[in-house]
């Protein structure tokens, strides 16, 4: 079993179906032909300067090289974190509460596979550690975007209700109980979906990859199972963080709830 | 004793001490800031000045235990769970009598109850709680005349019985004649004394 290269031929017979694609909705006059053009080429360029990067830090496999590459894929991550939500944290919150929540979940969660259960040689050998953190963060930034979307939103729209709570001498813990259970589970639900569909609806696409490139069935599965437990506990621990910070934080030393913390949407 | 010193909520200031037992109506101009007065009392937002209980200053104890004992009654009723009954702290029958309520309204569903009902239940719940002083923001807006007599009779009974300060936003004057041992009327910036 071995790696069928591809050609850039080949890839030039693949971009010919988008072509297709978009040549129809211009005939059908669906107005998604520009859309899906410049999205079929931002794919391109992006995996192909990634495809670059990754083999200049194959080569150079420093920790601080793939530190820092590690830092920069947390960075856009917590980006995407905070454009995702309706009403985030005004100021500096907005951007770190998300972003340090993936950092300490999905950073602990990668380097506790890599040295306990993979145990490469060194242990952040980029060809293990970049992918490994891609898929973390990916599901990570879903899951905290989506929480942390649902406890904001709620605190806004529930205001009336939270402070009632308040004045009846609930402390705000008990005053969000509901939407902080609420916020963390529509956080996992789509890891749970995935977990629950994967094998028998879809096959996995990072199990799919190894079998294309040659790696045994049993072997790509048990991987897939591998990643699939740090993803869930990742994206977990990072909701549970996220939700807990950010819900004290929508309450100042008086237990007041503080929608002025959030941004106006 | 209740005792609020420069309180200020945007440009209100209110200086107003009110005795065990005394009940104090304030009143004003829609929008002049008395619920926001209300709320500043419960420590609800934030605010400038002191407020004490017997002695005991909002800012030195933690802000749950003090609106337990300042009790604020919003003036729209929140519920979050499904039946009356869920939102209770304890059975509060003989106060139920009291409102036209049988015991059976503990089971009812929250959604199915009119806007009065929900108002006089709101009453209930807070009272429940026992609190040492009560903040109620227009408690009879949404009642008929026989609901308004059982409220006003339930809330003097509860300030003689636990010697409680009340604080009561009315726009009603009759109301205020009838309940009011003092009358405040906001006056743009202001709070001032109006002769029973």
């Amino acid at each position: 079993m071995n790696l069928i290269e591809l050609s850039y031929l080949d890839l030039l017979l693949a971009s010919g179906l988008i072509v297709a694609l978009a040549a129809m909705s211009l005939l059908l006059r669906l107005r998604v032909e520009r859309q899906l053009l410049i999205a079929a080429l931002r794919t391109t360029v992006q995996l192909l300067l990634v495809g670059l990067v990754l083999r200049a830090l194959f080569a150079h496999a420093t920790l601080s090289w793939v530190g820092l590459m590690a830092l920069v894929m947390l960075l856009i991550a917590g980006y995407e974190v905070m454009a995702r939500q309706k009403r985030p944290f005004g100021g500096v919150w907005g951007y770190a509460l998300g972003t340090g929540a993936m950092f300490v979940s999905s950073f602990a969660t990668t380097v506790f596979a890599l040295l306990l259960i993979i145990g490469n040689d060194p242990w952040y050998y980029p060809q293990y550690a970049i992918p490994l953190l891609g898929m973390m963060l990916g599901n990570t930034m879903t899951g905290v975007a989506l929480a942390l979307d649902r406890l904001t939103g709620f605190a806004w729209q529930q205001q009336a209700v939270i402070e009632t709570r308040l004045a009846l001498g609930q402390e705000w813990r008990e005053a969000m109980r509901d939407n902080i259970r609420e916020s963390v589970r529509i956080g996992l639900i789509p890891i749970i979906n995935a977990m629950a569909a994967a094998g028998v609806v879809s096959l996995p696409g990072m199990m799919t990859g190894q079998i294309l490139s040659g790696t045994a069935p049993m072997e790509a599965v048990k991987y897939q199972i591998l990643i699939m437990f740090m993803i869930t506990a990742g994206t977990g621990f990072a909701i549970l963080l996220a939700t807990w910070i950010g819900g004290r934080r929508l309450f100042d030393e008086r237990q007041r709830l503080r929608l002025d913390r959030l941004k106006s949407a | 004793m209740l005792i609020i010193e420069g309180l200020r909520v945007q440009e209100v200031t209110l200086d107003l001490t009110i005795a065990p037992g005394e009940i104090v109506c304030l009143s004003g101009p829609s929008g002049s800031g008395k619920s926001l007065l209300l709320r500043a009392v419960a420590d609800l937002i934030p605010h400038r000045g002191r407020i004490s209980f017997n002695g005991e200053e909002c800012a030195a104890m933690p802000a749950h235990l003090w609106r337990r004992r300042v009790g604020l009654l919003p003036a729209e009723s929140q519920w979050w769970a499904t039946t009356v009954g869920e939102h209770f702290p304890r059975p509060v029958q003989a106060e139920l009598a009291a409102l036209g309520f049988g015991p059976e309204v503990m089971g009812w569903q929250v959604t199915r109850c009119s806007t009065g009902e929900r108002q006089r239940l709101a009453i209930l719940r807070l009272l429940a709680l026992a609190p040492a002083a009560l903040l109620l923001d227009e408690p009879t807006a949404s009642l008929d005349q026989e609901s308004i007599g059982r409220v006003e009779g339930l809330i003097d009974r509860y300030r003689k019985q636990h010697r409680a300060p009340v604080l009561w936003v009315s726009h009603d004057p009759a109301q205020m004649a009838r309940v009011a041992d003092r009358r405040l009327q906001i006056n743009g910036t202001g709070v001032e004394e109006v002769s029973v």
